[in-house]
């Protein structure tokens, strides 16, 4: 690190002239940290503390990649974006992964050069306005005025939202989640608009949620997921299948609790290969046979992470809705471990 | 004139002295002639008093309201409430309380804090043969309260007896250094650059220790190789350290490290924030852009047209553009333009690109000492047969620069208020950076004015004593210069 | 210089590049000049190389695609079916117009306070001086969040300007500062002469004729004052030209206005907003009050100093050729002081300009906002919106600082 601080301006022509061509997992096991692209700080999904730790939904996905493969979920240094530098901090190389509810579309998928592994929360563009508006559609904001976040695939939506419903709004621009919520909650616009999910964790915070209501339109699709760069496809992998491995392990009822039970071994086959006992999956990916036992070890499964970081039991209170397991109705659905 | 005084209407006798009108003596006449001297004076006076009157009855209830000790911006309501009734409001200055180490260190870790905080004493000591050179009573009030501060400091942050005791020793020897002579601290001038980054950044020692050595390095090729003519030894005197810096420090540094490894608790750079990471970029920035500015000042006023050209060209480009726009290039461009795969981290690249900046506006500043330079200077050191280095070290420099001290404070100022912006390429900043890292906390959520005035203060002592103090220094070199 | 008699001729050596004065400039610039291509075709190499990793293009076609987002303020016709070039020309255009109202403004409060602080009243000159250092002091990010947070803090809802709504309108009933913006009578023309289309956005005809009738007047102005000085150097006798010039300043602008019909569209609310007038969103304001404030306080600074550098044996020489104040003033005190004022104030309408592009903290949408933005945002193309962007501000600088130095030499003292 000091080196790098030292000397990275004046030897940065000799030093990294072999580094590129290497595979990211051998960069990262090199450094022996893994560099994620985290939010700047929203409440539940990737937010430091008072003496910088991070914690959050998004933030869980870091610490499993990590112990997959540093065996450690520790050894993450969290790079804090914004929606601005976001992408172009994965694409040089800043960091390894970026786990930023970032939208998957198709322009960021192909034309940034990004490979989106999977989806971690499905969110969709909602509305919050005060209960004394007397709204409760979408529809009935016309010539509303509405704070949005810049930089986002919200803006987008929003544009098209009301020109297809024929109706004019005016918008505030604002910069991060915190002055979005000043203004709206100073009542300097009618409505805000963000992902369901931020809608949620920013209501909780009022002093009286009670006083506002999430109108039920949902304008958008907004699958979100970790991201990785374009054309390493065994680093890819490694991150698609390690969030694949926490939703199987929720899929399978393999918990942190009865992870260590039954991975001396269990009835089920799929289980076994989940947790290395058998089958030989790991070094398919260039990792060892126990990487997504250390991954689920890191924070739970994906029903344990949910719950602990922004489930119904924390301030933020999202009901798992979509992002329930395909067996109860929702969306998750893992390719099988075979 | 008549001589006789038997006239009845001449006085033959003094009259005693009478009190002077009422209206030309004590308070009512410093009334009079300060605040009520003309009906455009007296209307001026009853408009400040009222703006005056305003903001008091406006805010000053709300000071008033202060409360120190709680959670979270609630209890803060609820005492407000509780204490002064329904409907009062109140300042909330336990977030400032809770969270000082924030806004101080940002993520510094805790049991490190003396690290930064000796380093910007022992800035202040290292900047005194530069800064305090002129008046030793300054001087010596300044290092004072520098070293009391740190002595205070330190146990409350967590040092032991035993280092403060070394501590104590080593400051009142430096005070006693720079009692004696002005310039007998140069020595930690010359050495704090690597100082500083070993206390900040930490790690092992060798690493600042050997890229310091690349400038004594550079020295002594200057000095083996001055008999060839200025041109080679200058040349040399570059290349010596860059070849250094680029090839040989790498291969020294790890058999240095295993002879005799020292090293302290590295710190990385996204532990910083708050005040420490805008000391630091601000004090980088101007460090390291000084050098630079006076190369730029020099080619500036180059006869050799390409030179100039250049010169102007980075000056002008520099100047005209918005820094938010150079931090942009240091955030999103900066590793398209150098080779692929290169990576260093974000506080760097920015210290790299405000370094660019302000070697632009200290160029200016260092090009307006150079013209308030008498003609006659130059042509003194012609007519001693001096050549252009020369005539430049010993004669032409230390002079401009003297005189441009001030000036360069001012960039400073100017720069330590611009390191704000890096919160918009995502570092924590004391302003906005930690200070929306702190609202979104649950606790303190809703705090607005607070955290934005504490900032202010601290920015507003740091500015202001540095202008006045760089305002007497103004007006005391335009005298020694006449 | 002493004459030095020509050195005896030999054949050149290659030692004479290094040591001879006459070819040693030309050694230096030559290898100045290979280092900076040298570097220069470093980074351009390394850009090609670093795009080529990505599978990147360089290319500014982006500006011509469907740009799906929509500008609260703006001042040309424009929605989210508008290209990124036009949503950049928008974000210009933003740009300017708060530059420009922040450097009038920031002009007024800087000669305002400048003067008061010189003044002898001692509360006034301490309150000056009081606003001047707290200004400066403090940077700028800071006033513009916090007058950003007192709009939407302190200033009331709209709808609180209903009757018994306890908030009420400002200069007889024009101006309603609400937390959302701030709503300003519209001016109207009952006979507009339209608009006029110059390809890229329309320009209105109205403003044009009053520019021109202004213009003109002025500069029949001018032809009147120099027949003044023409007779008054024949005849020693200047004749009084004062209400002339009063006419030819006022009456053009106000008979076109009366002529265009012109009237004030008042705001007035209906519903939950006011309509009627113009809405100015609350960014835009507090942008531009903040930049003012400043750099007001700057300019305080250089009129305060321009004032003092005049010293007062010109004002008691100009008593003493028998100037009344009045042209004391004119002739003699401002065009000093303005020759020190003008270059800093300049510098400092440079320093607004650019200091706008903080925008950001308040969502006002300007250059930054949308070519440097949501624009670069949208399209992922880092490379072409930055250096777009930095090279419309440089262009703006340099037109900015050319104006400077061609009034500089215009004023310059002519030594001899």
């Amino acid at each position: 690190m000091k080196k790098s601080v030292f000397f990275g301006t004046l030897t940065a022509a000799g030093l990294v002239a072999g580094f590129a061509a290497a595979g990211t997992l051998d960069d990262v096991k090199a450094r022996g940290e893994l560099n994620c692209g985290v939010n700047t700080g929203l409440v539940g999904f990737a937010a430091p503390d008072a003496n910088g730790n991070w914690s959050g939904f998004d933030v869980a996905i870091c610490k499993a990649v990590a112990a997959a493969v540093l065996g450690d979920p520790n050894k993450v240094k969290y790079v804090p974006t914004s929606g601005q530098t976001r992408f172009t901090a994965l694409a040089s190389g800043e960091v390894d992964v970026l786990a930023r509810n970032s939208t998957w579309t198709f322009l960021r998928d192909n034309d940034l050069k990004l490979d989106f592994v999977g989806v971690n929360y499905y969110d969709g563009q909602g509305f919050m306005v005060p209960k004394a508006l007397g709204v409760s559609s979408a529809k009935e904001l016309d010539g509303a005025t509405i704070c949005i976040q810049t930089g986002t695939t919200t803006e987008l939506n929003l544009a098209d939202f009301f020109k297809a419903n024929n109706m004019t709004y005016q918008p505030i621009a604002i910069d991060s989640n915190a002055e979005g919520e000043q203004q709206y909650l100073a009542g300097a616009c009618d409505a805000y608009t963000t992902d369901a999910s931020g809608l949620a964790a920013t209501r909780a915070a009022f002093a009286s949620p009670g006083d506002h209501i999430i109108l039920p339109e949902i304008i958008s699709k907004e699958p979100l997921g970790p991201a990785v760069r374009h054309g390493d496809n065994q680093w890819g992998d490694i991150v698609r299948w390690t969030l694949n491995a926490l939703i199987a392990a929720e899929e399978y009822g393999v918990t942190s609790a009865n992870l260590e039970e039954l991975s001396k071994g269990s009835a089920n086959p799929e289980i076994d290969r989940l947790l290395g006992t058998a089958g030989d999956l790991g070094p398919m990916l260039g990792l060892d046979n126990l990487w997504a036992k250390r991954a689920i070890a890191a924070g739970g499964n994906y029903g344990e992470i949910f719950a602990a970081t922004i489930g119904e039991s924390t301030p933020i209170a999202l009901a798992r809705g979509l992002n329930a397991q395909w067996t109860q109705g929702g969306l998750l659905y893992t390719p099988p471990f075979r | 004139m008549s001589e006789h005084h038997s006239a009845a209407y001449v006085r033959s006798a003094m009259l005693p002295e009478q009190a002077p009108p009422v209206s030309e003596i004590g308070v009512i006449r410093w009334l009079r002639e300060n605040l009520f001297s003309g009906p455009l004076n007296t209307f001026l006076t009853l408009a400040g008093s009222f703006i005056l009157y305003f903001l008091v009855k406006e805010y000053y209830p709300w000071l008033r309201h202060s409360v120190w000790h709680a959670g979270s911006v609630g209890e803060c309501r609820d005492i407000v409430t509780a204490t002064w009734g329904e409907g009062a409001t109140g300042a909330c200055w336990a977030i400032i309380r809770d969270r000082w180490n924030m806004f101080m260190f940002g993520f510094y870790p805790r049991e490190h804090y003396w690290r930064p905080t000796l380093a910007l004493g022992l800035l202040i000591f290292a900047a005194a043969p530069v800064l305090f050179a002129e008046s030793r009573s300054i001087r010596m009030v300044v290092l004072g309260i520098v070293a009391a501060f740190l002595l205070v400091a330190f146990p409350g942050l967590g040092v032991g007896a035993a280092a403060n005791l070394m501590l104590a020793a080593a400051l009142a020897a430096m005070l006693v250094v720079a009692w004696s002579r002005p310039w007998g601290l140069l020595w930690l001038t010359g050495i704090y650059p690597g100082l500083a980054v070993w206390m900040l950044w930490g790690g092992s020692v060798w690493g600042p220790v050997l890229a310091m050595s690349g400038f004594v390095l550079g020295w002594a090729a200057w000095l083996a190789t001055r008999r060839f003519g200025t041109i080679l030894s200058v040349g040399a005197a570059v290349l010596v350290p860059v070849a250094w810096w680029l090839f040989g420090v790498e291969q020294v540094l790890p058999l240095f490290d295993a002879v005799l490894p020292y090293s302290i608790d590295a710190v990385r750079s996204e532990k910083f924030g708050g005040f420490v990471l805008a000391l630091t970029i601000g004090v980088a920035g101007i460090v390291l852009s000084l050098p630079i500015g006076v190369v730029l000042a020099l080619a500036r006023r180059s006869d050799m047209l390409l030179v100039k050209a250049l010169a102007v060209g980075f000056i002008e480009f520099i100047r005209g553009v918005p820094l938010i726009s150079l931090l942009f290039v240091a955030s999103l461009l900066l590793n398209y333009f150098l080779p692929p795969g290169t990576n260093f981290d974000i506080i760097l690249r920015v210290i790299i690109m405000v370094t660019l900046f302000a070697a632009a506006y200290i160029a200016e500043v260092v090009r307006g000492g150079l013209a308030a330079l008498p003609r006659g200077q130059f042509e003194a050191a012609d007519s001693l047969g001096l050549d252009y280095w020369k005539a430049q070290r010993l004669i032409v420099l230390p002079q401009a620069l003297k005189i441009s001290i001030p000036g360069i404070v001012s960039t400073f100022i100017g720069m330590f208020k611009d390191t704000t912006l890096v919160v918009f390429v995502g570092l924590l900043d004391p302003l906005k950076g930690i200070t929306d890292s702190v609202r979104a906390s649950f606790e303190w959520k809703g705090a607005y004015w607070e955290p934005y005035i504490f900032v202010g203060c601290i920015f507003f002592i740091f500015n202001f004593s540095m202008s006045r103090y760089s305002m007497y220094l103004e007006r005391r070199l335009k005298r020694d210069h006449r | 210089m002493a004459f030095v008699s020509e050195p005896p001729r030999q054949g050149f050596r290659l030692s004479q590049l290094l040591y001879d004065t006459r070819y040693r400039s030309m050694t230096i610039q030559v290898v100045v000049l290979m280092m900076f291509m040298a570097v220069a075709a470093w980074l351009v190499d390394n850009t090609i190389n670093n795009l080529a990793d990505r599978g990147k293009d360089f290319n500014f076609s982006f500006l011509g695609v469907r740009s799906g987002y929509d500008i609260g303020q703006r001042l040309i016709a424009y929605d989210s079916d508008s290209t990124h070039a036009r949503a950049m020309l928008v974000g210009l255009l933003n740009t300017l117009l708060v530059s420009f109202l922040g450097c009038i403004v920031a002009t007024l409060i800087g000669v305002f306070v400048g003067v008061l602080r010189l003044s002898k009243n001692w509360l006034v000159s301490r309150l000056m001086t009081l606003y001047v250092e707290i200004f400066r002091n403090i940077p700028l990010l800071l006033w513009i969040l916090i007058i950003f947070a007192a709009f939407t803090e302190i200033a009331p809802l709209p709808n609180a300007f209903k009757e018994g709504g306890g908030a009420s309108l400002l200069l007889f009933d024009s101006v309603a500062i609400t937390n959302r913006y701030t709503a300003v009578p519209d001016p109207l023309f009952s006979r507009s002469l339209g608009n006029i289309d110059i390809g890229i956005f329309l320009i209105s005809a109205d403003l044009l004729a009053i520019v021109a009738a202004v213009a003109a007047g002025w500069y029949v102005n001018r032809l009147v004052l120099r027949r003044a000085t023409v007779v008054q150097n024949a005849t020693g006798v200047r004749p009084v030209t004062w209400w002339k010039t009063l006419a030819l300043w006022t009456l053009p602008g106000i008979l076109t206005l009366a002529a265009l019909g012109f009237h004030l569209g008042l705001p007035t609310l209906k519903g939950f907003n006011f309509t009627g007038g113009i809405n100015v969103t609350n960014s835009l304001m507090a942008l531009w009050l903040a930049l003012s404030l400043y750099t007001g306080a700057f300019i305080a600074e250089i009129v305060r100093a321009g004032v003092m550098a005049v010293s007062h044996g010109q004002t008691e020489a100009a008593y003493a050729l028998g100037l009344r104040p009045g042209r004391t003033m004119s002739l003699v005190i401002l065009p000093q002081a303005l020759r020190v004022i003008i270059p800093p104030l300049i510098s400092q309408f440079l320093n607004l300009t650019k200091n706008s592009s903080l925008a950001i903290a308040t969502g006002y949408l300007d250059l930054r906002g949308t070519l440097g933005g949501i624009t670069l945002n949208q399209t992922g193309r880092e490379l072409e919106t930055v250096l777009l962007m930095m090279l419309i501000y440089l262009v703006l600088s340099l037109m900015i600082s050319g104006a400077m130095n061609v009034y500089n030499a215009s004023v310059k003292l002519k030594e001899r």
